[in-house]
């Protein structure tokens, strides 16, 4: 009786998946963005041991400076972290350097005036304009986000099966291999596509298929004191590492912690278990 | 079952506690000499495991209270501030977190147990049913916590879950207008969100004590499903339980410390790492991965029926699904508890297990999105109504027709079978 119910539920379940098969309207679907995923980069900080690379956050602090920041904040980040641990290493005099050559409003003063100083360690990155409205006057319309965190905010979903793979052997890096993706992504776009006034074509882009950022770098368009090569792909992977950095100052901390309590985990583990099995020495069940 | 009290004072100062307030002899019998059936396996650990998380994510929880601030134009900030700028923050904050969903993996164990082996079953319907309340509390708490760090996830997944509540006639639009403190979510929901976070997890403990009483009361089940018969079925607790539930929390805190120190972002959603703007809705919102299955049959009714329009059946199927557990213990008819003796169940049991993860993978895909031929919301029907078939249809009509197989006289004797030499299990 056991196994005819079975076959029958079996059969039931089959009949409904065929019957709703066939209802299902087969659509056109809406194009699913990005049209290309990204490409997986090598990163020294992906991994278990994982830890940034300074001399590469060094380079990505300059394509940052030199080219990024013309457009993009990067407000949660503050000159002091340049010289953090795990950050890119700059000496706190360097930094201090660095930071005064950038004036902020302060104030008000005794006098009740608000007045402009160098800026310190202690404070942010410089915005480029005043405020939200000023930077979409200046770039169409489009509001250059915020670069603060944006290696963690931008990440291009994989999909079942992979995510399920990602939870053994961990992928974290999604955000840089997309920036990193984007930067060197751009192309004509292929026959017919014709893409809106003022936008530039580009595959990677998770939300369309044109953005407004027009292509931000080149081959050769600055020098590295450290003699790396100074090709569109060094400068795309140096600045999302930088960005990656700037969204997790704490990765190589974290890591490194995180090794220990592993470790420590695992061997108390093992010693837990000899005591379960000492204390259940002789005991049935 | 917690039967006679076996301590006895032995110091002056226990004499003296004792006389005075027996705490020493409450936690005696509760921890140490609480007989527990010999013959539990690995997935009972999983209430102390539940215990210790309930722990983590207060500790962890009070902690970021004192460096997060809960206003709309400084939240979002404050989170960030806890990550970059304080001591160990970072930690901190990723261990609660990744501690949430933890929390919900755990009780998502706990709770399968406890459908397989029959938990729920006389006379542990009340142990159930407060087990029930307690996810329901921890539902409401993971969603406000989530709504905190205010990033664009936070935000439309709190205004989508407070509009359900406008399905409901007459009374809706005044509960969700109460419920987020205006028109729209806002920083009065914001503070409101928080102060109830910071409330919900003592409820918990609170139902977790009287849940732990009842349990003392009845007595743990066991992969046998039997009553316990006599001293030879059980052991005491410390230090035959303590010992396998301490083993099985570090090797539930490896797990949980993989996706603290290597992927603590792998659960979240990279959308809320953007400050909330209510001027910007994401292209695909969705709840955090344990509320998937939910969300899954709260978009699968798409059609309205008779007088309930889609909204508001996509709303009581989803609270369904939920309330329908406090009523198990009575809607399952069969009088045998553990799945093992009813090869029926077993068959219905994994599948209601396999369908309810594919409900979770249904709650994070498009709802027109193709799988198998089919469109994710056809899909989402079928599944949605083997749960409710299971619960409504299968239980009540499996206990009359499923022959299930002979019981063990008693625990010991299923054990000393099972060791005996040529026996066939």
């Amino acid at each position: 009786m056991t196994a005819k119910m079975i076959r029958w539920a079996a059969a039931a379940l089959a009949a409904g998946i065929a019957l709703s098969a066939s209802l299902a309207v087969a659509e056109e679907k809406a194009a699913e963005f990005p049209l290309q995923k990204p490409a997986r980069h090598e990163w020294s900080f992906a991994g278990i041991v994982g830890h940034y690379d300074q001399a590469q956050l060094q380079r990505g602090y300059q394509v940052y400076k030199e080219v990024c920041s013309s457009c993009h904040s990067m407000k949660l980040v503050k000159f002091r972290n340049l010289s953090d641990e795990g950050g890119p290493g700059f000496t706190e005099d360097a930094v201090k350097v660095l930071a005064a050559t950038y004036a902020i409003q302060d104030g008000p003063n005794d006098a009740g005036e608000m007045f402009e100083r160098p800026r310190l360690p202690s404070d942010a990155f410089p915005s480029p304009f005043a405020n939200d409205n000023a930077a979409r006057a200046s770039n169409g319309g489009a509001l250059p986000p915020d670069l603060s965190l944006i290696a963690k905010a931008r990440a291009v979903h994989r999909g079942f099966p992979w995510f399920v793979f990602d939870m053994f052997w961990p992928y974290q890096e999604q955000g840089p291999d997309y920036i990193a993706s984007l930067l060197t992504g751009y192309q004509d776009p292929p026959e017919g596509v014709t893409v809106p006034e003022g936008t530039y074509y580009n595959p990677h882009f998770i939300n369309g298929i044109s953005l407004r950022m027009p292509p931000p770098i080149d081959n050769d368009i600055l020098e590295y004191a450290d003699g790396s090569p100074t090709t569109k792909q060094q400068y795309a992977e140096d600045v999302s590492a930088f960005l990656m950095w700037a969204a997790e100052p704490h990765l190589d901390a974290r890591k490194e912690l995180g090794l220990k309590v592993m470790l420590y985990l695992f061997v108390f583990a093992g010693i837990l278990y000899f005591v379960k099995r000492q204390v259940w020495r002789g005991v049935r069940h | 079952m917690s039967g006679h009290s076996t301590y006895v004072p032995r110091t002056a100062l226990g004499k003296w506690f004792e006389a005075r307030l027996p705490i020493v002899r409450l936690l005696h019998d509760t921890a140490v000499s609480y007989p527990t059936p010999r013959n539990l396996n690995a997935l009972w650990t999983f209430g102390g495991i539940l215990a210790m998380m309930l722990v983590v994510q207060i500790v962890t929880g009070i902690v970021l209270a004192m460096h997060y601030a809960a206003e709309s134009h400084i939240a979002f900030n404050s989170v960030e501030g806890i990550m970059r700028d304080v001591n160990w923050g970072w930690l901190i904050r990723y261990l609660h977190a990744n501690g949430a969903s933890m929390f919900f993996i755990a009780v998502y164990i706990h709770m399968f147990r406890g459908l397989y082996y029959g938990s729920y079953k006389p006379p542990r319907e009340i142990l159930w049913i407060l087990g029930v309340i307690i996810y329901l509390l921890m539902m409401a708490a993971a969603f406000m916590g989530y709504v905190l760090p205010w990033g664009q996830m936070s935000f439309w997944g709190a205004t989508v879950i407070t509009n359900f509540f406008t399905a409901l006639p007459l009374v809706g639009q005044p509960i969700q207008t109460l419920l987020i403190g205006g028109f729209s979510v806002d920083n009065a929901t914001l503070n409101r969100f928080y102060s109830l976070h910071y409330l919900l997890p003592f409820l918990i403990a609170g139902v977790v004590v009287l849940h732990i009483w009842a349990l003392h009361v009845v007595g743990q089940n066991n992969p046998l499903g039997i009553d316990v018969k006599s001293d030879k079925d059980t052991v005491p607790f410390t230090p035959y339980a303590t010992s396998k539930d301490v083993l099985w929390m570090v090797f539930f805190l490896i797990f949980y410390a993989w996706f603290v120190f290597y992927q603590p972002n792998f659960l979240g959603h990279p959308d809320n790492y953007i400050e909330a703007n209510p001027l910007s809705t994401p292209a695909h919102i969705v709840p955090e991965w344990y509320f998937l299955p939910f969300y899954a049959i709260l978009r699968a009714i798409d059609f309205n029926i008779g007088p309930i329009d889609s909204k508001l059946g996509g709303v009581l199927a989803m609270f369904g699904a939920i309330a329908v557990l406090a009523f198990l213990p009575w809607l399952d008819t069969s009088k045998v508890r553990s799945g093992r003796f009813r090869p029926i169940f077993k068959v219905a049991f994994w599948l209601f297990g396999v369908n309810a993860l594919f409900l979770g993978y249904l709650g994070s895909v498009k709802t027109d999105d193709i799988i198998f031929g089919a469109q994710a919301v056809v899909w989402a029907q079928l599944s949605t109504l083997y749960y409710f078939l299971y619960f409504l249809v299968i239980l009540p009509v499996l206990g009359y027709i499923e022959k299930p197989k002979p019981l063990p006289v008693s625990i010991n004797d299923a054990i000393l079978a099972k060791s005996a030499p040529g026996s066939t299990h």
